[in-house]
């Protein structure tokens, strides 16, 4: 509680960029720009998904035997995690909105920690494919699986959760960012245009592995 | 994002070109103008790179076998003549230079939404730029401009630096449109209402959709292709398993919407110049508005029509082509709205006039001959032959270049505050012209009979076609250059150019050229559309409004 009144206690009047109207007008434009980005990402991840679709239509046994090769309880428990991380974001967002520093920090560091236990998981994931040699290309030594198309349901694999993880490991950076300018005290309640986009930008990151996991996981 | 800045009042004789001094200020400049002015010189160094290598493989083509370089050497010259054109110089022209520069301004903004983006996107250009140069000190890249697999997955050619330098160059074009897209929904002057935005901006406006719905296609595209070089991860190669015409969708699905990216900001330049210089109010307002989405929706259904002879289903080749003819009827839509505004108009045949009516001509060749070759029977027979040059550079060259040059002289004066030689100007117009028809539409007539393109050797009977059109690179040299000279020298020397010398309504006119650091010593307010010309007077976009109220809409 002791939060609110450091926040609102006189020096921190908000200034905006000279060139918009008001904070409010600028925060709008900020929400706007920040939509369109994921738009972008959406179109990006959705060249990926296009292909898998695509190639899981055209080699359907192959795929069908690969995806069993991936453990479904480290996807389920990176599911759970990631799950639990957005839940802590939106609690980061909403007490930044509020005011509560000290409570925003605490959930921003547990967001990040959560991210840093699903990239953890991912490592055991991605060693176990590399042990059994399922990386594609010409490292794919793999002799259990029988089918000469199985190496492309990995190409998918680590490709598209790559991907995810690369944006995972760019959310734990703005989380940092954030850390540091909420240490700053630089968001309050008139302020908390960033707190607000990364978390828009986590939420984001965690649907797309909402889609990847049954994808890969479950469907196969 | 915080700033202090206060509003000063532009002191008299202060505006964007000497409000700071020194090189630091302007490579870390916000100021949209400045970077729209660095797009402008970037883009052009482009240009000149893009043409030296046009040049010369004209040079190589002067008789049927070996003129000047070898069979690899040319491969590569053509490669990077479209690599340069296509993503460095012709999509970051009008958008990313002109757009920034006058999107604010029209709207009475004093910035883009998001400035420091918008130097950032500046710098990931110049970074993808110099990646993909690289390359040619190194083993080059021979595949052409479109990177087909699986050719390009198996050449020694360092492919890898020209598509990486595409992938960066790809998220300055996102972010570019994306700052456009919130700029026009968010800054507008206060009763600039979405019907009373000038043609330029809706065209700005459909432009950033598609630079921001189909680049994050043409990005994950040559991260695929990258991997599949480094790791063969087999997804466009036939021999793991892969599908090499799936990259020709994917890189289609972007790079049929990216010739929209090209053509409309071109298409929203000519729209500015021809009521301006026609006195006259533009015809069918809304229909040009709407017709720029019509052309952007339209631009994502119709890629397979770069595939016909792919392998595609047929079912899927007589539903591209015909998908691809409806193209023409917003194209028409405002082709027919461009004439019509000058029918009775009184025309001023000033240099930005010409180079709109270059456009109008070149580019109706360019659209129609677009028609030939969306019909299926026909394209069977013209496909990846010179005819698809010819089209293309009558497009991209004829339609995008002309309109360039035209909105090029018609900003002049604001941009640099000065004027340009008009008489000279006149001539290097009719230099471009001629040597633009002289060097494409021989290509036509090779096309049609069969001289394939992209090769370094031909039979001898296409020699005296092949030899017109080498002349005519040079005529268009000698114009280009000619026209870079003059615009050069009166930056620092010509006469003095005053607020609106086209007697011209939109915004950026009702400011001082060149224009004050935050581009109007006070926000304007705007009273009316855009286009109330009349031969004897106009009204700005500024103009009070009087109790009868001039009430246009
Ligand atoms: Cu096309």
């Amino acid at each position: 509680m002791s939060d609110v009144h450091t926040a609102v206690a006189g020096e921190h009047t908000r200034h905006h960029a000279h060139h918009f109207e008001s904070a409010e007008a600028e925060f709008d434009a900020c929400k706007q720009g920040m939509w369109i980005f994921l738009v972008t990402e959406v179109l990006m991840i959705g060249g990926l998904f296009v292909g898998y679709t695509l190639f899981r239509g055209m080699n359907h046994d192959a795929f069908h035997e690969a995806h069993k090769m991936l453990n479904v309880k480290l996807g389920a428990t990176n599911t759970v995690v990631l799950i639990t991380s957005s839940v802590t974001m939106l609690l980061g967002v909403t007490s930044a909105q509020r005011g509560q520093r000290s409570k925003s920090m605490k959930y921003l560091i547990m967001t990040f920690l959560l991210a840093c236990c699903f990239l953890v998981v991912k490592y055991f994931e991605y060693s176990a494919k590399f042990h059994h040699g399922l990386l594609p290309g010409g490292n794919f030594t793999n002799e259990e699986l029988t089918n000469p198309r199985s190496s492309l349901f990995f190409s998918f694999y680590f490709l598209m959760t790559g991907v995810h993880a690369f944006h995972v490991v760019v959310g734990m950076g703005l989380m940092a960012w954030l850390m540091k300018r909420t240490a700053n005290k630089d968001f309050g309640p008139d302020y908390y245009t960033p707190v607000e986009l990364v978390g828009f930008y986590w939420h984001f990151v965690d649907l797309v592995w909402i889609y990847l996991f049954p994808l890969l996981y479950l469907v196969g | 994002m915080t700033s202090g800045h206060t509003t000063a009042v532009a002191a008299h004789g202060d505006n964007y070109l000497n409000h700071s001094k020194g090189i630091k200020s302007w490579l870390f400049t916000l100021d949209h103008k400045r970077i729209g002015v660095m797009y402008l010189f970037t883009v052009l160094s482009f240009f000149l790179l893009g043409g030296i290598f046009a040049l010369l493989i004209r040079l190589e083509l002067w008789g049927p076998g070996r003129n000047i370089m070898d069979a690899g050497t040319y491969n590569k010259f053509f490669t990077y003549h479209g690599a340069i054109m296509v993503f460095l110089v012709v999509i970051p022209l009008i958008p990313a230079a002109m757009g920034n520069f006058f999107i604010p301004m029209m709207l009475g903004a004093k910035d883009v939404a998001f400035p420091r983006l918008n130097l950032a996107s500046y710098y990931i250009f110049v970074i993808g730029a110099v990646f993909a140069l690289c390359a040619l000190f190194f083993r080059g890249a021979d595949t052409g401009w479109t990177f087909y697999t699986p050719y390009s997955i198996r050449t020694s050619t360092t492919v890898i630096l020209v598509v990486g330098g595409a992938f960066i160059a790809g998220f300055s074009s996102i972010l570019t449109g994306l700052n456009m897209i919130v700029t026009i929904h968010k800054l507008r002057a206060p009763g600039l209402s979405w019907t009373r935005l000038p043609l330029f901006v809706w065209a700005i406006y459909a432009t950033s959709i598609i630079q921001v719905l189909a680049t994050p296609v043409l990005a994950i595209t040559l991260v695929l292709l990258i991997c599949e070089r480094l790791f063969q991860i087999g997804i466009f190669d036939p021999k793991l398993g892969g599908d090499a015409v799936l990259f020709q969708h994917f890189f289609w699905f972007y790079s049929h919407p990216a010739v929209y990216i090209m053509i409309l900001p071109a298409m929203g330049i000519i729209s500015e110049v021809m009521p301006v210089f026609s006195r006259k109010p533009i015809f069918g307002y809304k229909a040009i508005a709407y017709a720029s989405f019509g052309i952007a929706l339209i631009a994502f259904i119709v890629w397979g029509h770069h595939m016909f002879v792919s392998g595609q289903s047929e079912l899927a080749n007589f539903v591209f082509s015909l998908l691809t003819m409806f193209v023409a009827i917003p194209t028409g839509v405002k082709v027919f709205s461009w004439v019509a505004t000058m029918y009775k108009g009184s025309i001023r045949f000033n240099v930005p006039m010409l180079y709109a009516l270059g456009f109008l001509e070149l580019f109706t060749i360019g659209g129609l001959t677009g028609v030939f070759l969306g019909t299926l029977a026909i394209d069977v027979h013209l496909t990846a032959t010179y005819f698809i040059v010819a089209h293309f550079h009558y497009v991209m060259v004829g339609g995008t270049m002309m309109a360039f040059l035209a909105g090029l002289h018609y900003w002049f004066p604001k941009m640099s505050g000065r004027m340009y030689p008009e008489k000279q100007a006149v001539w290097a117009f009719i230099c471009i012209i001629i040597g633009f028809n002289l060097t494409f539409f021989p290509q036509f007539i090779l096309g049609a009979e069969g001289m394939p393109r992209r090769y370094w050797a031909y039979l001898p009977e296409f020699t005296n076609l092949n030899r017109l059109s080498t002349i005519g690179s040079w005529f268009l040299a000698v114009g280009f250059g000619w026209t870079a000279v003059y615009l050069w020298k009166s930056m620092f020397k010509g006469p003095k150019a005053s607020a609106n010398p086209w007697e011209g309504n939109t915004l950026e006119w009702q400011t001082p050229s060149p224009p004050p650091f935050e581009n109007f010593t006070e926000t304007p307010i705007v009273t009316m559309w855009p286009y109330e010309y009349r031969a004897s007077k106009n009204y700005p976009m500024t103009t009070p409004v009087q109790g009868s109220g001039k009430g246009v809409q």
